[in-house]
């Protein structure tokens, strides 16, 4: 025991004796990055002060603590990657790292880690740098408090803010990322965390997920993306207390879920998006304390879509609250509050009594003609409606909240689970 | 023809039922937004109510107006005006107390509310605008209605039934038009029949603005093409002009050929 | 003044005037009269131009009147139901119509001729059919025109209106305008009148003096000539099957 804690202390003190700091600046020295890290230990800082560093390509091969000092701005020119990490335990902080100019042959980043462990990019901003931070086969890494930002135009020729590809154990934090072609790639990341990121502008996705699995997204917020976030061919994803909002666009949507299997969705708030979640085949979801509010369509499940559970959710005047396009299999939609709902409740127990029906028959029209859809909110339409709601003839009669609320539920009060 | 107008509207600003219909938007408008919550939602919904009142009002209204001044038109026609300023004088009348009715009953509370400072300012507007037209469309098309039928309970009848028309029956053909080809390209079609239909015109011109258009998937982004530019508001507007052009033109030419 | 070449007009089926060629020269009072439904007001009302004829021709100081409306500025109309835009007041009215035709029209004389100061402020929905009238003969007599058409002038009038409107309408026979009267009473036309000219079925029947006119059928008075008039051919009654008691529905109406 006593000899592990003195190894412990000599550790620890040979560290910090070791450890130097290497002030780089446009006047000093030492007035190059790729130098200073050339002369730099492992376990060194390389202390970056303000300044303009017209540098491409620099290694960090060793664990190094790179730290900015007044915002100092590493330049790519539009010609080169500018940060490549290969090693564990980097730090990178407090940097402006700028034009890495777009590449169609290879995925040229800002920021690029390599089967790194243990590692943290904080506080950083990303300037117009094609893919923003990069990492592959990495995990137990740390992507916080950073500033991404492109001007991208076209999907074809832009990249992701913050992409990530066979990681494991990473948190991505207090983000803002915008003007990408997706703000946040998952591919094959699992057991992590987003949270806190706000990912808004991009032209494809705010979040695109696949092949991940056990991961927890909380707390973000999604706004104006092209098509909104989409999770796919994942298990045990957990989704709460987002916002996904203004995702409006011919083929936008909140959230797109398809081929997912055990998911909870809680506490988000969907707001204007042209389909608040548009969910393909999936599996034993759970919708509960969500919000939809002004969307074109609220939920709009397609292709065997079995045993979800939409309840304690509400649903504010979205211009249909359900699409369904096939046999409703085994999902329950009781318990939800309904804008659209005017039914009584003699009993006086905050549930009508009688069973909304969410699906309306003009959905269905559309459904099958979607030219119909310039009738919406015509006279003849709401005529069409009501009389299907006196009686049904079209439209799936099981599908149905059988103990809709009377009020519009309030959510504020509870806690997540997480 | 303004000195016609000009009396007309002076006689419909005494009238009670010009001020029920301003009173009732008044009425409405307020309660939507300060109990109902939102410019956009009371926008929608008065957009619902709107293409259906106003068309019918206007319609009722004309008719009503034309047979009750029956005297006084046959006066007016001893003088010496000419015959078409006389109807146009009256119809124009019609038309503007309607529409300044609606103006005033849906404007005030929006003005009130702080319709200004909001971004949904522009939606507002092409709502206000197309209440306009369909006010100058409507009291036209009674107008011409009621010139052409010496019969009250025939012209009241016909009225109703063009507006039903207009309101209701010719979606349910749109519609089922649409399901029946639904294997073919119908947007052209679609664009093609709403345009015929000043209600379905009206009624699109307000979505395109409200952004409804993501709904409409491809024929929405078609639609959008085609409508949500300044060329295509232009036209569409050209269009609305042009059915409130065309019964007026019809009153000409009943009114220079009918015997009083 | 006023020319009518084989005026001809059909309401659908029905023909109203089968050409009737008249000539309003002489100033002076015309009374035309006829049975109910024999064509004086669509006469008047051709003359106006709110009946378009389908032949024929009307000449107003010589010029077609075909598509013109100017000319009706020399004309004084007094229509015959008195049913104004009811929100109107009286004063509105007047004001209108001078507005509408333009000029320097004399109406406070009229309107205390016919005591119409405390009316001048009532909407005219609020009115008894004689003020109505009053106000009526007030809005066409006002101008100074060289033609004057009245459609029933003395519906509703009380005696002492009666008297004035007489005295009133000598005045502007004086003056040497041509006035053209329709009416069914009988003493007014043989009080007033110049000329008449009977309308039956759609044509000219008689037209001349008053004199003439009982001379021609043998009567002491206008009523009796008429009688006679409309017993003597029986008129189409006959093919009616009506016979006398239709002709004496006739005087009846008369």
């Amino acid at each position: 025991m006593r000899t592990t804690i003195f190894l412990i202390t000599l550790l620890f003190t040979a560290a910090v004796i070791k450890a130097a700091t290497i002030t780089v600046c446009p006047d000093c020295e030492c007035s190059s990055i790729g130098q200073a890290i050339e002369s730099a230990n492992a376990g060194d800082e390389v202390l970056i002060k303000s300044g303009l560093y017209q540098e491409g390509n620099i290694l960090v091969d060793k664990a190094l603590r790179l730290r900015g000092e007044g915002w100092p701005v590493i330049d790519g020119e539009n010609e080169t990657e500018v940060i490549t990490v290969t090693a564990s335990g980097v730090t990178i902080e407090g940097l402006v790292v700028r034009n890495v100019g777009t590449s169609y042959l290879e995925d040229r980043a800002g920021i690029r880690m390599q089967r790194a462990r243990n590692f943290i990019i904080r506080n950083n901003r990303l300037e117009n740098t094609f893919f923003g931070v990069y990492l592959e086969h990495c995990s137990d890494g740390l992507v916080s408090g950073n500033l991404i930002e492109g001007q991208a135009e076209e999907e074809m020729s832009s990249g992701n803010a913050i992409h990530l590809w066979y990681c494991k154990r990473m948190q991505v934090e207090e983000n803002e990322v915008r003007g990408h072609r997706d703000g946040i790639y998952f591919e094959f990341v699992d057991d992590s965390r987003i949270r806190n990121n706000t990912s808004e502008d991009n032209l494809r996705y705010g979040l695109h997920f696949m092949f991940s699995n056990d991961d927890d997204y909380s707390r973000n917020t999604f706004r104006r993306n092209g098509a909104g976030v989409a999770v796919m061919f994942s298990r045990n994803i957990n989704m709460w207390e987002n916002r996904f909002e203004y995702n409006w666009g011919r083929a936008a949507y909140g959230l797109l879920l398809k081929e997912i299997y055990d998911a909870e969705i809680r506490n988000n708030t969907f707001l204007e998006n042209t389909i608040g979640v548009y969910v393909e085949g999936s599996t034993r979801i759970r919708y509960r304390h969500n919000e939809f509010n002004r969307n074109g369509w609220a939920l709009k499940m397609s292709g065997g879509c079995l045993d979800n559970i939409v309840n304690e959710n509400n649903f504010l005047h979205n211009t249909f609250d359900l699409s369904l396009n096939s046999a409703p299999n085994n999902n329950s939609f009781d318990g939800n509050f309904w804008s659209d709902y005017n039914g009584y409740d003699l009993g006086r127990d905050g549930v009508g009594d009688v069973p909304y029906h969410p699906v309306k028959l003009f959905n269905y029209v559309v459904n099958r003609t979607p030219e119909a859809m310039v009738l919406l909110r015509s006279l003849f339409v709401s005529l069409l409606n009501f009389s299907e709601k006196v009686s049904p003839s079209l439209t799936p009669a099981n599908v149905a909240d059988n103990a809709p609320f009377m009020q519009k539920l309030n959510f504020s009060k509870d806690k997540p689970a997480y | 023809m303004f000195k016609i107008l000009k009396y007309s509207f002076y006689d419909l600003s005494r009238s009670r039922w010009i001020y029920i219909y301003g009173a009732f938007y008044l009425l409405l408008t307020a309660s939507l937004l300060w109990l109902g919550g939102g410019v956009s939602k009371a926008i929608i919904s008065l957009m619902n109510i709107i293409l259906v009142l106003v068309p019918l009002i206007a319609t009722m209204f004309g008719v009503m107006y034309y047979y009750n001044s029956r005297e006084f038109t046959e006066l007016l026609l001893a003088q010496p005006i000419r015959r078409s300023h006389i109807f146009f004088g009256q119809y124009l009348g019609v038309a503007s107390s309607l529409a300044i009715s609606l103006l005033l009953g849906v404007g005030l509370p929006f003005v009130l509310y702080g319709i200004f400072t909001s971004p949904e300012i522009w939606n507002f507007s092409v709502l206000l605008l197309v209440g306009f037209f369909l006010s100058f469309i409507f009291s036209a098309v009674a107008f011409f209605i009621a010139l052409r039928n010496e019969n009250r309970i025939k012209g009241f009848g016909l009225a109703i039934l063009v507006w039903l028309f207009f309101a209701v029956i010719y979606d349910g053909l749109f519609l089922l038009a649409l399901s029946l080809f639904s294997d073919y390209p119908l947007e052209t079609f679609a664009i093609g029949a709403s345009m015929f239909n000043p209600i379905d015109l009206s009624r699109i011109l307000i979505l395109l603005k409200l952004d409804i258009s993501a709904l409409m998937g491809y024929t929405g982004a078609v639609i959008q093409k085609f409508l949500g530019t300044m060329m295509g508001m232009a036209c569409s507007l050209g269009v609305l002009l042009l059915w409130a052009v065309l019964p007026a033109w019809g009153i000409k030419r009943v009114a220079v050929r009918k015997d009083f | 003044m006023i020319t009518i070449e084989n005026l001809q007009k059909s309401f659908g089926k029905q023909a109203v005037l089968k050409g009737i060629s008249l000539e309003f020269a002489r100033p002076g009072i015309t009374a035309i009269l006829g049975p109910n439904g024999s064509g004086k007001t669509t006469l008047i009302k051709s003359i106006l131009g709110m009946a378009l004829p389908e032949k024929g021709r009307i000449r107003f100081q010589g010029k077609d009147i075909r598509g013109g409306w100017a000319y009706r500025r020399q004309i004084d109309y007094l229509p015959q139901i008195a049913r104004f835009p009811e929100n109107l007041t009286v004063r509105e009215l007047l004001r209108m119509i001078r507005d509408l035709r333009g000029g320097q029209p004399d109406a406070n004389r009229l309107i205390r001729l016919f005591a119409l100061e405390p009316y001048l402020d009532k909407r005219l929905g609020a009115l008894s059919g004689g003020t109505r009238q009053k106000a009526n003969i007030v809005q066409a007599l006002m101008y100074d025109s060289p033609v004057v058409i009245l459609d029933e002038p003395t519906s509703g009038l009380d005696p002492v209106a009666m008297i004035r409107l007489k005295e009133l309408l000598r005045e502007e026979k004086e003056k040497g305008k041509h006035i053209l009267v329709t009416t069914h009473i009988m003493s007014f036309v043989e009080e007033m009148a110049d000329e008449v000219v009977f309308l039956l079925e759609g044509h000219i029947h008689f037209q001349g003096g008053l004199k003439e006119l009982k001379e021609k059928y043998n009567a002491a008075s206008l009523e009796r000539a008429i009688a006679n008039i409309l017993q003597e051919g029986k008129l189409g009654f006959k093919a009616n099957g009506h016979g006398a008691k239709a002709a004496r529905l006739v005087l009846k109406a008369l």
